[in-house]
């Protein structure tokens, strides 16, 4: 590596250059794009699957509708995302075998189980919540690619939060039974979806790079902290409880204060001993071996065609 | 049952068991494309469903909701044919079950958007468009594995042969049938069956595939007669407004 090039590098981005696929770059910046960027498409992919078990349980047709729309957008993202990271050489195919090996990551939070219909919903309104909070800063990060990959994704998103928390209110406002069951799977994604952000910022290996880089704006406790001020509120009017004894408003800094997050269940739940690991990997890995004669009919058709029309051209 | 009430509970109802059908696959397609896909195909079918629902529940002017009509009736009260209640099967099944009644809808819509009752035409010319698209995405994939690999071509010919016969109940008009014919708001039956065999014919010569007539006719859908598989699909469909009563979600 040329020390000039990295100075220029270093400068550019440092004054909010953006970076584009043809521009030279540092490989560890490659390859932190690659993790992150893949690590998010996985976690679209495989996050289809608890929203996607109560497709065929909808409550009433609205809400199938609006629930097979968020999924379809999900794979939407997934697929802009894999695109995005492609035009930083590497291959769907490789990204698609990290997956099903379980080399790659994704979001732990979908190794949660969809036990009700309002766990569904909430979905929607914390984890989608939990999601924008993140990935608003990553609308300006310095990879152009992945930056204009996040304005889109990101107003999806928005809507998908605001049909979770109407979603929510339905329940909250509806019987005694779906509140039980929308306080039910508050009790539930309350802790794992603010685990969502990480480590916090004094165990958190990868952020101090992250930010020079402008990959990441705002540390891992700080986007918590955001996050956690908003679902608050958004619980009060729902008339929901935050499963926290310990959770206070602090007056000074005005900030909601949470107990401690239980840091040993976010790692167990990363190295594959969440509820829900197994099944996810295993129903990812049936839909891919399922579909493999499938994929290879469409590439022997193709090639056919291919052959044909050169025939004809000669 | 008024005629225009049964055809739309009909056409809902197809569309409704079909959407359902085509949701399963989301998260399990072969390709993360195909999941893009199948929700949107299943998207466009609920939302006929829907407004194929709403009319009925209006004219009938018992009060019954969309979702009262799709949620709280038992399979002996859904009149849907029974090509559509067939399982999912493999890929190559469920695009087969596609073609074969997104051809049919197509055509019908297409005639029903032009004919004399208003309303269905207009629920009509909106599902015509949907259905033509679903017939093309369909009937490319039909192609594609009838004339892709051994397996692929074995797996499409057994998907028509196990689907083949549901395919006549498509045309065996009731009364119903015959009133909305001469009322000018169906085309009769000879018409679309020769007009649906023409687009099929077609995609099945490029796929390489025969149609193996062996005289079985299965039917009865429209008076509510159906296989066993219906009031599967409806139990895991209904579960949560059948379990809350009155409930609004």
């Amino acid at each position: 590596m040329d020390s000039k090039q990295l100075e220029a590098f270093d400068s550019h981005v440092a004054g909010e250059g953006k970076v584009e696929p043809k521009d030279w770059m540092p490989d560890n910046y490659r390859q932190t794009l690659i993790r992150q960027i893949s690590q998010h498409a996985h976690s679209e992919i495989i996050g289809m699957q608890p929203e996607g078990n109560w497709i065929s349980r909808a409550p009433s047709l609205r809400r199938k509708m609006i629930l097979l729309a968020k999924v379809q957008d999900e794979a939407g993202h997934g697929l802009y995302l894999y695109s995005a990271a492609e035009t930083l050489g590497v291959s769907r195919g490789e990204m698609d075998q990290a997956l099903l090996s379980g080399k790659a990551k994704y979001s732990s939070i979908f190794n949660y189980p969809t036990l009700t219909w309002a766990d569904a919903v909430a979905i929607g309104w914390l984890v989608d919540g939990a999601a924008i909070t993140n990935q608003i800063p990553l609308c300006r990060c310095s990879y152009g690619p992945y930056a204009r990959a996040m304005v889109r994704v990101c107003k999806e998103e928005a809507f998908h939060q605001r049909q979770g928390f109407e979603g929510m209110m339905a329940l909250a406002k509806g019987t005694s039974e779906q509140k039980a069951m929308a306080q039910g799977a508050l009790d539930r994604w309350w802790w794992p979806s603010i685990a969502m952000f990480g480590p916090p910022d004094d165990d958190s290996p990868h952020s101090a790079q992250s930010m020079a880089w402008k990959i990441k704006r705002f540390s891992n406790d700080e986007l918590r902290q955001k996050f956690i001020d908003m679902a608050v509120i958004q619980a009060q009017a729902l008339g929901l409880e935050i499963p926290d004894p310990d959770l206070k408003l602090n007056e000074e800094t005005g900030h909601w204060q949470t107990g401690p997050i239980d840091w040993d269940e976010f790692w167990a739940v990363v190295k594959g001993k969440g509820p829900c690991n197994r099944q996810r990997m295993t129903h990812r890995r049936k839909a891919h071996d399922e579909g493999a004669w499938v994929r290879e009919a469409a590439m022997a058709f193709a090639n056919k065609q291919q052959q044909k029309s050169e025939k004809a051209a000669a | 049952m008024d005629a225009v009430i049964a055809t739309a509970l009909r056409f809902g109802d197809n569309a409704m068991v079909l959407g359902q059908r085509l949701g399963r696959w989301v998260s399990r397609s072969p390709t993360i494309e195909l999941d893009v896909g199948f929700a949107n195909q299943a998207l466009d079918l609920i939302g006929q469903a829907n407004l194929f629902y709403e009319l009925a529940g209006r004219l009938e002017g018992k009060g019954r909701s969309a979702d009262d009509l799709a949620f709280l009736r038992g399979a002996d009260e859904y009149y849907n044919v029974q090509l559509v209640e067939q399982p999912n099967g493999d890929f190559a099944q469920t695009v087969m079950r596609q073609v074969l009644y997104a051809a049919y809808a197509d055509i019908v819509f297409d005639f029903m958007a032009k004919g004399s009752n208003d309303d269905l035409a207009a629920i009509a010319a909106k599902g015509q468009k949907e259905m033509a698209y679903h017939f093309r995405h369909a009937g490319e994939w039909v192609i594609r594995l009838g004339d892709g690999t051994e397996e692929s071509h074995a797996r499409s010919q057994k998907a028509l042969d196990f689907l083949w016969p549901w395919s006549h109940e498509l045309f065996a008009y009731d009364a119903v049938d015959e009133k909305m014919v001469r009322q000018d708001v169906l085309p009769d039956a000879e018409t679309i069956k020769k007009q649906w065999m023409e687009s099929l014919g077609e995609v099945f010569e490029r796929a390489g595939l025969i149609i193996n007539e062996d005289g079985w006719q299965p039917g009865g859908g429209r008076e509510g007669v159906h296989s066993e598989h219906l009031s599967y699909l409806l139990t895991e469909m209904q579960v949560l407004p059948r379990t809350y009563p009155g409930t609004q979600w």
